[in-house]
């Protein structure tokens, strides 16, 4: 250790920004969630064609992509919240941090693909 | 009257155990206090901590029928039987029903729990007015008694890092007081993803606070300074 063991490392600065970006994709969420709620409503219900033409708008798709986002940014800080309470050794947290972040942005690509990728 | 309560000398018992008791309670044995007082009559050995026997020095703070409380406070008449009494959780115990608050304290400490004022002090004391004053309500009232702080699973976790509901409490009694200077410090301190931001407002300290409090709600006006202060 580079520290004396009786020290204790805190003051990372970044609390606030995480705290308040789940707060507003939270937010972004529920947005989307009661805007595919009334589409749906307007349309009395879902059928493929509805679904297709649906997504066929662009807007539609990139309003999909931002919920997407969003969920992504919120479950990242809440997979980081939840390792740095229960995975206390670093050798075990950095790489499984790691792994999620790798998921998640794997996740957005395939959003990617699903919205845009042709067809 | 039955009784279930934790059991362990560290330098003793390999593990800590349950003993059972029965005591004969008098008409005039009303707080569990008084019951406490009687069994160590009975079995000497028994150990825990009291003083003040009304609420204020926040000494006999321990986990009663699975909620934290005070002794003193607490109404005999309101307990299920047997009554299960064991240690303030997630701190170490010295004995019985005695913890070691060391952590808890270092983390009140942490906080400058203590005016912060550079201006020379005026000739008798600093003034505050009455809606100054009204600030401090719900928040001087603290005892320490580290029912909350013991509650919060946050504090279970990371009981170096993270303040807890009680520091936190008293952190924000000072940065209300309008005699305080250091607002901004103090808010620099806390704007750390584990002093500050382990609360996930369970609120598990206002639902044990035997003086009524809500650290929940100070945190959250701790957090909404952050906010006004960043954005």
């Amino acid at each position: 250790m580079v520290m004396p063991a009786k020290k204790h490392l805190v003051g990372a600065h970044y609390g606030l920004a995480d705290w308040l970006a789940q707060r507003v994709t939270a937010v972004v969420m529920i947005a989307y969630t009661l805007l595919f709620l009334g589409v749906v409503a307007w349309h009395g219900g879902l059928d493929h064609g509805a679904w297709r033409a649906l997504f066929a708008h662009g807007g539609f798709r990139v309003a999909t992509f931002l919920f997407v986002a969003a969920l992504l940014y919120h479950a990242w800080v809440g997979m980081r919240n939840i390792t740095m309470d229960y995975v206390k050794p670093l050798v075990v947290r950095l790489p499984l941090q790691g792994a999620i972040v790798a998921a998640l942005v794997a996740y957005a690509g395939w959003t990617i693909g699903i919205l845009w990728g042709g067809r | 009257m039955k009784f279930r309560i934790y059991r362990y000398d560290p330098e003793k018992d390999g593990a800590p155990r349950l003993q059972e008791y029965d005591v004969a309670l008098a008409d005039t044995d009303r707080m569990l206090l008084d019951a406490l007082v009687r069994l160590k009559a009975v079995d000497e050995t028994l150990s825990f901590r009291r003083s003040c026997r009304e609420g204020v020095c926040g000494s006999d703070a321990m986990n009663i029928n699975g909620k934290n409380g005070l002794a003193c406070t607490t109404n005999l008449r309101e307990l299920r039987e047997p009554v299960e009494l064991r240690p303030l959780p997630g701190l170490p115990v010295v004995r019985d029903l005695i913890v070691d608050m060391s952590q808890f304290f270092k983390q009140y400490h942490s906080i400058r729990p203590y005016l912060v004022n550079d201006t020379p002090p005026p000739e008798k004391e600093r003034l505050q007015s009455p809606e100054d004053r009204e600030e401090l309500d719900g928040l001087y009232e603290c005892i320490l008694c580290a029912c909350c702080s013991t509650a919060c699973p946050s504090f279970w976790w990371n009981p170096d890092k993270f303040v807890g509901p009680a520091g936190l409490l008293q952190a924000y009694r000072f940065v209300a007081d309008s005699r305080d200077q250091a607002i901004n410090g103090r808010l620099d301190d806390l704007e750390d993803p584990y002093r500050l931001f382990r609360c996930y407002s369970i609120m598990n300290c206002a639902d044990v606070c035997p003086k009524g409090l809500n650290p929940n709600k100070a945190i959250a006006k701790i957090k909404d300074l952050l906010v006004k202060r960043a954005v």
